[in-house]
């Protein structure tokens, strides 16, 4: 069920992202700081938390998932350590995705010679 | 109103015009493509083909050069000249400050200017390569453009490997070089320049980079429209009228706006060298070609090969180009165009 | 006489946009939606069943578990981005696969190696986040200011 789920839902989101750019001169990089940007502030009102337990990987597949963990990991922080806490916590969540980007994307340029 | 006349025999005609009173020849042509140019309908018409983008080099740059030096040696050796007996070397490409033509020069020796009009380069070479020789400043010249679909999508737009999907009018920067040795008419035989028309820079405000097309169309008409204007000719006095690479929706705008506001219909005279090049429906290229090769390798490698098999007597070949770069495109402003064009005969 | 150039004036500027606009070609927009749609909701699934998998095979709790499931799919997108199929899978799955991490993998990949012949402080190191930075940057900042009002709001 949970992967009907999250075909579904993480389809919807690929889905609106492929409409704006179809019909509108925004480009990828628009959208998808555009989504990231939403899923910060749907993280803000702990609303991105109900759809990844609703969607799994639909959720947290998207990149709006990434605006809605800097903003957890911010905000775990904050709950201990106040204000400062949103500098400390920022990343603590997205480590992976970033350390991970950086790390293959790095490899990958070493490794492989673009093509076209 | 008073024509002012050059040189003896030299005539201005028109607004925009020049008629050469000793039309210089086109001695010898080089065209060489990459490896998705030599798999479109022109298959086979061209010099050399690459068989992959890096064309044996480290970088797509230095491939490009590679490319720009095949092309002009080829020029040279079909003519049958040496270096040294060039007058001037007259070149450009889209890279940043003409690296690629610089590089060129370098190699070859020859006193070299090098020239930007994107992809109106090729028709704007030709043009000042028969001015120079025709005004008496030059014996011969060699003309280059070259482009590279690897160098010109990373500066204009994005990497090659990024997977973002193109809009159906986008066009694909062919990769590839085309020179030819343009010559006075006593030092050979060949197809001969009797006219060219120099175009105004029209914007009309397209601000999309991925609809060069749209953006060079009125360019192209205007050009056109002002050159048969000053020569006081027909299109039916043109075999072909070969417009540089304003591709399927590019090539739709440019009629509308002949028909429009010039009330001419050229017909099926009217081609398109972003078009010819591939084939829109089986390569993936959206509406055509572009770049500076484009519109040389077709008309090196293809239309001079057909005039020369008789079937072209006289050809206008208007090659367009989209003047934008990259950081006036990203701070919104509109793309301006222009189209030169020349009279090529048998 | 001899006919003046006429300079395109405003009017002449708007009456050719719209034109342009009006014959402009339409992406194929249905076919566009149900690609995204489709490819899109598979990586989806992937990323999940990769969830489940670390779940199961590291005992990690669920939340945890989408941590290596995430690298996972970096990996794949910059794998792929490298063997230079990225670009052609894409050219068909548009948001599919753009909007997914594996987008964000493919937009660092692809400028990494595009500039690779810069060298690797010029190239590599400074032109990775060419493409992906702004998502970083927005995502950063939306995220500080919707933790700062949240922290002073929850005190």
């Amino acid at each position: 069920m949970i992967y009907l789920k999250a075909f579904l839902l993480g389809g919807l989101i690929c889905l609106v992202a492929q409409v704006i750019l179809d019909n509108t001169k925004y480009s990828p990089g628009h959208v998808l700081s555009g989504l990231t940007v939403a899923g910060g502030v749907l993280g803000g009102f702990g609303l991105y938390d109900r759809l990844v337990e609703f969607a799994g990987g639909g959720a947290t597949v998207p990149i709006s998932s990434f605006g809605n963990a800097l903003v957890k990991g911010a905000l775990m922080e904050a709950r201990t350590h106040g204000v400062l806490g949103v500098l400390t916590g920022m990343f603590e969540l997205t480590s992976t995705g970033i350390t991970a980007a950086i790390v293959f994307g790095f490899l990958a340029a070493l490794a492989f010679n673009p093509k076209s | 109103m008073s024509q002012a006349v050059a040189a003896p025999g030299t005539r201005r005609l028109g607004r925009q015009s020049v008629a050469f009173a000793r039309p210089p020849v086109i001695l010898g042509t080089g065209a060489v493509v990459g490896p998705m140019e030599n798999q479109g309908p022109l298959a086979g018409s061209f010099d050399h083909a690459y068989p992959d983008l890096l064309a044996g080099q480290e970088s797509f740059e230095q491939a490009e050069r590679e490319m720009m030096l095949n092309a002009c040696r080829t020029a040279l050796q079909k003519a049958g000249v040496t270096p040294d007996q060039v007058d001037f070397f007259l070149a450009g490409d889209l890279l940043n400050q003409l690296i690629t033509s610089s590089f060129t020069a370098a190699e070859l020796g020859i006193p070299y200017l090098g020239i930007y009009g994107a992809c109106a380069t090729s028709a704007q070479g030709l043009a000042l390569a028969a001015m120079l020789i025709d005004g008496g400043y030059a014996r011969r010249v060699l003309v280059a453009c070259s482009s590279h679909n690897g160098t010109a999508e990373r500066q204009y737009r994005y990497p090659v490997e990024y997977g973002s999907q193109r809009k159906p009018y986008a066009q694909w920067t062919v990769t590839g070089a085309g020179a030819a040795v343009v010559a006075s008419p006593d030092l050979g035989s060949g197809p001969r320049i009797t006219h060219a028309t120099l175009g105004k820079v029209m914007d009309l405000g397209i601000k999309d980079p991925y609809n060069q097309g749209a953006a060079m169309a009125p360019a192209a008409a205007d050009t056109i429209r002002q050159h048969l204007l000053d020569l006081g000719c027909r299109p039916e006095d043109y075999d072909l009228i070969a417009t540089g690479d304003l591709a399927r929706f590019g090539k739709e705008m440019a009629a509308e706006l002949l028909a429009r506001d010039g009330g001419l219909d050229l017909g099926d005279r009217h081609v398109d060298c972003g078009m010819l090049i591939y084939d829109l429906d089986r390569q993936k290229v959206h509406a055509g070609g572009s770049g500076c090769a484009c519109s040389a390798v077709v008309t090196y490698g293809h239309l001079l090969r057909r005039m020369a098999a008789g079937e072209l007597r006289r050809l206008l070949l208007v090659a367009t180009g989209a003047l934008l770069s990259p950081t006036s495109c990203q701070q919104g402003d509109s793309i301006p165009a222009v189209a030169h064009g020349v009279v090529i005969e048998r | 006489m001899r006919p003046v150039a006429k300079k395109p004036v405003k009017a002449d500027q708007r009456r050719y946009q719209r034109l342009v606009q009006e014959r402009e070609p339409r992406p194929p927009r249905l076919r566009n939606a149900c690609a995204a749609f489709l490819s899109g909701g598979a990586v989806c699934v992937l990323g999940q069943a990769l969830t489940d998998f670390y779940q199961a095979v590291l005992g990690l709790d669920r939340q945890a578990a989408g941590n290596p499931a995430i690298a996972t799919l970096i990996f794949l997108g910059a794998l792929l981005t490298g063997l230079g199929y990225f670009d052609k899978l894409a050219r068909f799955a548009g948001a599919g696969l753009a909007v997914p991490v594996t987008g964000f993998a493919n937009a660092v990949t692809s400028s990494a190696l595009e500039f690779k012949r810069e060298g690797l402080v010029f190239g590599i190191g400074s032109k990775m986040f060419m493409l992906a930075g702004s998502v970083i940057t927005f995502g950063v900042v939306t995220a500080f200011f919707v933790g700062l009002v949240a922290a002073v709001i929850h005190r």
